[in-house]
């Protein structure tokens, strides 16, 4: 049977993906996919990953019922806790399944790029735990808005450097990470989501998995189903959503939506919202849809959440938004605060702001009252504050 | 262009549009002056991740100075310089600009050769081996010295009407630690598994010196970030005096 989660001999989802490297980063490539299809189905790395996850992550993490969501939008809306996770987000799932194969390839200095610096948190932790030696790129106008998150890598033993070139955010993180590769190519490159060059996106969606898998299973006790009816992720390379969609992919009764950042709004030249300004292109050694001028120059992209603020998409999600598999929906920083304040409020859970994005698009759907509806909640909010406050204060 | 290869080649790669838009073909006649043997015309990029410092901002600098693929192709067309020229540059803009219209157009200006960096071997005889064979035009390939022998091989034959790019370290461009002693070894092994397929090296070459020891195992060498520091500080005459004299 064809699954949207198939790649080709190349690392194609359909037409996106693949590998676009120079030739210098090759034999890394190549080290990494034969480490990466040996282990993942070696039953000893396996055992060990999930036992990290249970016992070190704190998994499964809960689907929790919202009652007040549920009430405020007429349907059974659940949130899968990814924000109870150990370091605050979804991200650490990945990076204890790298770090694990990182290990096993002889690695001892981790290189990462961050965002929201919650990659970059969830990076130093695996290293420390690991024993590794840890670099985060960062860009500095991330650093500056998510300090919060700079202090616990710096804490944590790991090396903050700041990304200066360009809109100095996620998109020159990852420059300047993948150039530090091709210098230090003995290092490991521990990729926070679902993007670069094939194998990343495909192993990253597995460890990511994760979510969909324990959701499945909850269901099942919660509301003696396996599939829910809607599945909401919000998108900035695309790895929560990834692993909140991965076992609905091929359950064509699943309705799933990835939301993106709208910015200031998807027409107002400050918005991040890739599948509906993006057109096929190359970024950060994939085909997928991006951010960019006629001349296929990559444009900066804007939102208030630093962890969606990127001009691409990972190559799974160009693949099933393009063939309607996946439903896109764009939710302004104005909608997401607004999200993040009422769950505050109302359910005393403070969302990251990337997160709010895709509670942020319960609005725009119509639902019925027999809907179940599953959000994956990536990620907590202590991170923003500083941001939300200034918020607030710009606006009273 | 048929790579005359009865001395060492010295090549010169420059981005279009820096430091001034239209500075070009003056560059071009300088580099003829100087006996240059080929150049390699770098079409600018906002993301250019094998680059370093010197090689981004001088991109940076081109797309602000308005710099585009169209418009390089138009100075092309207006200049008149026996020096064979060969494009470089990241693939974004040229899927974008459409690479059939970029093979015609490279073609229409007498560009034979196209260097892409982040074009694997795989994906070219995918999607676009038919096209660029339909154009003549030919991709020349980077390798590294880490390249396996059956990938250099295989680089060779698909750049045998041009040249094949051994990237002398692993390095982003610009880089200053050049370590051809201890490589020297391999250099000579990549040159003789390339065949009749000239070897020219790249990354780190910045001067006479680091030019001649590049040659010794290799038919040529191309100097990048040198040559455009040079430019940005208006010395490129002086520092092409320095590697050759004029014709
Ligand atoms: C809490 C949270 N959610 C979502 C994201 C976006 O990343 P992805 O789309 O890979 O899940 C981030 C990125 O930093 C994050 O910290």
């Amino acid at each position: 049977m064809n699954s949207y989660l198939d790649t080709d001999e190349l690392g194609f989802y359909g037409d996106f993906g693949g590998a676009y490297i120079p030739e210098l980063l090759r034999p890394n490539i190549e080290e990494l996919e034969q480490a990466f299809s040996y282990y993942r189905n070696d039953a000893q790395f396996i055992d060990e990953y999930k036992s990290l996850l249970k016992d070190y992550v704190g998994r499964p993490t809960p689907l929790y019922f919202s009652a007040k969501l549920s009430a405020t939008f007429g349907a059974k809306i659940y949130l899968k806790r990814e924000d109870l996770c150990h370091t605050g987000a979804h991200k650490v799932n990945n990076t204890i399944g790298q770090i694990l194969l990182a290990k096993r390839m002889g690695k001892s200095t981790i290189i990462a790029e961050t965002g929201a610096g919650q990659h970059g948190v969830a990076t130093a932790t695996a290293c420390a735990l690991s024993g590794m030696e840890c670099k985060v790129f960062m860009g500095e106008k991330d650093i500056e808005r998510q300090a919060p998150n700079v202090l616990r890598m710096n804490y944590l033993g790991a090396e903050v450097i700041p990304a200066v070139s360009g809109s100095k955010t996620l998109k020159d993180a990852t420059n300047e990470a993948i150039r530090y590769w091709i210098n230090h190519p003995e290092t490991f490159y521990l990729i926070g989501s679902v993007v670069g060059p094939h194998p990343y996106p495909k192993m990253v969606a597995e460890f990511q998995s994760i979510i969909s898998e324990e959701i499945r299973q909850q269901l099942l006790e919660k509301e003696g189903r396996r599939n829910p009816d809607i599945v909401i992720a919000c998108v900035g390379g695309g790895s929560n959503a990834a692993g909140a969609f991965y076992h609905f992919y091929d359950v064509p009764e699943v309705q799933l939506i990835a939301v993106e950042a709208a910015g200031e709004g998807v027409m107002t030249g400050k918005s991040a919202a890739t599948s509906a300004l993006g057109t096929p292109g190359v970024i950060h050694g994939s085909m997928t849809l991006l951010m960019q001028d006629q001349d296929g120059q990559i444009t900066e992209p804007h939102s208030i959440s630093a962890g969606l603020d990127y001009p691409g998409i990972g190559p799974l999600h160009a693949h099933t938004i393009s063939s309607g598999r996946v439903q896109a929906i764009a939710v302004t920083d104005n909608e997401a605060l607004e999200a993040a304040h009422a769950l505050a409020l109302t359910e005393g859970i403070i969302p990251a702001l990337e997160t709010a994005h895709a509670l942020g698009a319960l609005n725009q759907l119509t639902l019925n009252p027999d809907d179940v509806v599953v959000i994956n909640l990536s990620g907590r909010g202590d991170k923003d504050l500083e941001t939300i406050a200034k918020f607030i204060n710009k606006t009273s | 262009m048929k790579l005359k290869t009865t001395h060492p080649l010295l090549s010169i790669f420059l981005t279009a549009g820096y430091p001034q838009l239209n500075d070009l073909p003056r560059q071009l006649a300088l580099l003829e002056k100087y006996g240059v043997d080929f150049v390699e015309v770098g079409i600018p990029f906002s993301d250019p991740l094998a680059d370093g410092p010197v090689i981004q901002e001088s991109s940076t600098i081109a797309l602000k100075n308005g710099m585009q693929l169209s418009l390089i192709f138009q100075q092309l067309k207006a200049v008149n310089t026996s020096v064979p020229l060969v494009l470089m540059g990241y693939l974004n803009p040229i899927l974008q600009f459409g690479m059939d219209r970029f093979l015609a157009e490279a073609n229409h200006v007498g560009v034979k050769h196209v260097v892409l960096p982040d074009l694997s071997i795989e994906i070219y005889e995918r999607s676009y081996k038919e096209i660029f064979d339909h154009y003549g035009v030919t991709p020349c390939f980077l390798v590294t010295p880490k390249t396996s022998d059956d990938r250099i091989r295989k680089a060779a034959r698909l750049s045998e009407k041009g040249f094949v790019y051994l990237v002398s370290t692993n390095a982003t461009t610009g880089s200053q630690h050049l370590t051809t002693l201890n490589l020297q070894e391999r250099y000579r092994e990549v040159k003789s598994l390339c065949g009749a397929t000239p070897v020219i090296m790249g990354f780190g070459i910045r001067d006479k010196a680091t030019f001649e020891a590049a040659t010794v195992d290799v038919d040529g060498a191309i100097i990048g970030s040198a040559f455009i520091q040079a430019l940005g500080s208006g010395k490129e005459e002086e520092f092409l005096a320095q590697l050759k004299s004029p014709k």
